[in-house]
């Protein structure tokens, strides 16, 4: 059982923050939910004993018991379906799936029943249910453990989808979530979870319904989300080096999208780059562009790019999966074409 | 039931240790369940070192089930798999040097280095690239079964999988289809009492996954998975059910895996005495005993010595193998060549 609390130090501005994983952050956040609310509860496969498959929920069963923590038959579609239903009458509980991949076995649960009840029932009944689950690629796992769907996700109305990409985030958008009366996914990249970082130990909730702005410059904008934050601003530091201003968007949340910050931005730099571990066709990167163009379209210098994902399955060989996802280097050219072109 | 007993009937010394099986089969089949038992241990031990990347499912303990099923098949048989697919693979004939390249990535590997150690898999003998999606076998093979009595052949396919998966609706699904249009099927699941840290009996109140036969009208048979003499038995009487168009048939092989889930897991979810009760049914020093009423010690020593040097020898293939080139990331997403931008 860890807690993100063993390294308390005091910040020059007097805020105390604790060393701490974004694994930790997410199993703070669950930790709290399940103190701060009775009618919450874990359900997954692994996720008592075992401490779930990426060890996020590790040591929770010892602290809620059998009840709260629930270990589940390998079942996604009866599980997620259980989840709606416990939702739909009152209770408030966490899904986990283990990975995005295997959410597809439950799909028709989640498009069929969780995303269309309120409609469908005239605003009768709500789905408070958040599922959670791993996504992404960069650990080998190949082709049936590695995809990036929190786009696909994004394309289907009464879901919201958020994908936390920083310690605050993971630590602040669940309990938000269980608070929303619809049904929200939580998408984690796996790279994410050993990221190390320093959180104010006063964290807490955080809104779900705008972008931030994660880095200020005046020349392009760099909009992503989730696990290629952090490649994102590394290329924009390196650009930096280069006299390029690079302002970089995580978007935080694909459905709803914050249209007004992509736009206003891009307004401003004149010059978009998205970069989407998804798949290009028919992705939110295309839908982030459609937006610019819809927004932004006049003030534009240059055409909108995008860096995505390869459109393969994800291989299994380390620099065959590299070559596969976004890099570091693969946005930095994208950001140096964008600014060399003058439209 | 299959009569675990009557396997053991035969007269030590006869050379016989099955009516099926003589002293020669027996220790074919020696060989390729301790080529697998250190083919897993030796793999773990790169992986460990670092020199094999991703995860590892390995399966010492279940070698019996993989080995005595697949020598039920004919070569022109086909078989599903899983996450765990080393077994099946090597047990199915997988080229050795083709499954290691592969673990290690490398462009000589069965699916050059594109799928890994989950996605094992070769047709030229009878292997769909193992699906990890777990009961991701149990709807596909229905396919194969289909077409082979549609192609009127007397092939027979073979789905692997586990407990856990029997709690998936794919389970389900798979049995029923095949069951009601008498597929050449064999179901062959591995129950070896946890779905990674999960025990059976906490996500089935029935303990025989067997008995979830009758549902659909098909026989399910229960056999001892840690002896593979009684597996190869009762995969002949299924097989040879399944052929007559008798099929599908439910085979539960009471097995355990010796090591943990996958990568870094610790076991905690299982008790020593547990584990210790397993390695005692040992398949393959039970088979060593049996053989060794008819066969010179020597002759097993040889075969060990035999199998290490087959391995060696792969894993310098696998290492000595070049790499894809990283352009090869982006080709066989079709089987044809898609022209124009929008495949990338
Ligand atoms: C649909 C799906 N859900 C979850 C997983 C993750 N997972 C991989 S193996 C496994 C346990 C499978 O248990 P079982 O079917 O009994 O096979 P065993 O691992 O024992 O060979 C789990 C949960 C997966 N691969 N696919």
């Amino acid at each position: 059982m860890e807690t993100p609390v063993s390294t308390a130090v005091s910040t020059p501005d007097a805020r105390v923050t604790v060393r701490c994983t974004y694994r930790e952050a997410m199993r703070a956040a669950i930790r709290e939910a399940m103190h701060r609310d009775p009618r919450v509860f874990l359900m997954g496969e692994d996720v008592g004993r075992y401490g779930g498959s990426f060890a996020v929920s590790m040591g929770l069963l010892a602290e809620f018991g059998p009840e709260r923590i629930r270990d589940t038959p390998l079942s996604e579609s009866a599980f997620v379906g259980a989840g709606i239903g416990a939702a739909l009458v009152g209770m408030r509980p966490i899904v986990e799936i283990m990975t995005v991949n295997f959410s597809l076995l439950a799909l028709d649960q989640i498009l069929n029943n969780a995303a269309t009840l309120s409609h469908m029932s005239g605003g009768q009944f709500s789905v408070p249910l958040v599922i959670r689950m791993t996504t992404g690629a960069g650990r080998q796992l190949a082709a049936q453990h590695s995809h990036s769907l929190e786009g696909w996700y994004a394309h289907i109305p009464g879901l919201k989808v958020l994908t936390p990409a920083t310690l605050e985030d993971a630590r602040g958008m669940l309990w938000t979530a269980l608070e929303d009366p619809d049904p929200v996914l939580i998408f984690e990249n796996g790279v994410l979870y050993n990221m190390e970082g320093d959180l104010p130990d006063d964290a807490g909730p955080v809104e779900i319904s705008h972008a931030a702005v994660r880095r200020h410059g005046d020349d392009l904008t760099l909009i992503t989300y989730g696990g290629t934050l952090p490649k994102t601003l590394e290329a924009a530091e390196r650009l930096a080096k280069e006299d390029i201003d690079c302002e970089v968007i995580d978007l935080r949340t694909l459905r709803p999208l914050d249209t007004d910050a992509i736009v206003t931005s891009v307004s401003r730099t004149t010059r978009a780059v998205v970069v989407d571990e998804g798949w290009r066709s028919g992705s939110i990167s295309a839908e982030v562009s459609a937006r610019i163009v819809e927004g932004a379209f006049y003030r534009l210098d240059s055409p909108v790019l995008r860096v995505c994902t390869a459109e393969v399955p994800i291989p299994y060989a380390k620099h065959l999966e590299d070559a596969a996802l976004p890099q570091v280097e693969t946005i930095m050219a994208a950001v140096r074409q964008s600014v060399a072109s003058d439209g | 039931m299959s009569d675990v007993a009557r396997a053991g009937s035969i007269e030590p010394g006869s050379g016989q240790l099955t009516a099926d099986v003589d002293a020669t089969h027996g220790l074919d089949l020696y060989r390729r369940m301790q080529l697998i038992r250190r083919f897993e241990e030796r793999v773990y031990l790169h992986y460990l070192q670092g020199e094999l990347p991703g995860t590892l499912h390995q399966s010492q303990g279940q070698e019996a089930v993989a080995v005595g099923i697949c020598d039920a098949l004919r070569p022109t048989d086909w078989i599903t798999s899983t996450h765990r697919p080393h077994g099946h693979a090597l047990a199915k004939g997988v080229d050795l040097r083709a499954a290691m390249a592969e673990l290690y990535g490398k462009a000589t590997g069965c699916c050059g280095g594109k799928g890994g150690s989950m996605h094992l898999g070769d047709p030229s003998v009878g292997m769909l690239p193992a699906i990890a999606i777990v009961g991701g076998g149990n709807t596909v093979v229905t396919g194969l079964g289909l077409a082979f009595k549609l192609m009127r052949t007397d092939q027979v396919a073979v789905c692997f999988f586990g407990e856990g998966a029997s709690n998936e609706g794919a389970f389900h699904e798979g049995l029923n289809f095949a069951a009601v249009q008498h597929l050449p099927i064999v179901f062959a699941c591995e129950n070896n009492l946890y779905g990674a840290s999960t025990p059976f009996h906490q996500v089935s109140l029935v303990p025989d996954v067997a008995t979830r036969a009758v549902a659909y009208g098909v026989r399910g048979e229960i056999v001892d998975g840690m002896d593979v003499l009684a597996v190869r038995e009762a995969a002949g009487r299924a097989v040879a059910e399944a052929r007559a168009g008798a099929g599908p048939v439910l085979l539960e092989c009471k097995t355990y895996r010796f090591a943990g889930h996958s990568r870094g897991d610790v076991k905690g979810y299982r008790s020593r005495e547990e584990e210790v009760l397993w390695k005692e049914r040992d398949p393959i020093v039970r088979l060593r005993a049996r053989l060794a009423a008819t066969l010179d010690a020597g002759v097993l020593d040889d075969m060990d010595a035999q199998v290490e040097a087959a391995l060696d020898d792969a894993i310098e293939f696998a290492r000595q193998s070049p790499l894809p080139r990283a352009e090869d990331a982006l080709t066989d997403a079709y089987a044809t060549v898609i022209s124009g931008g929008s495949a990338s």
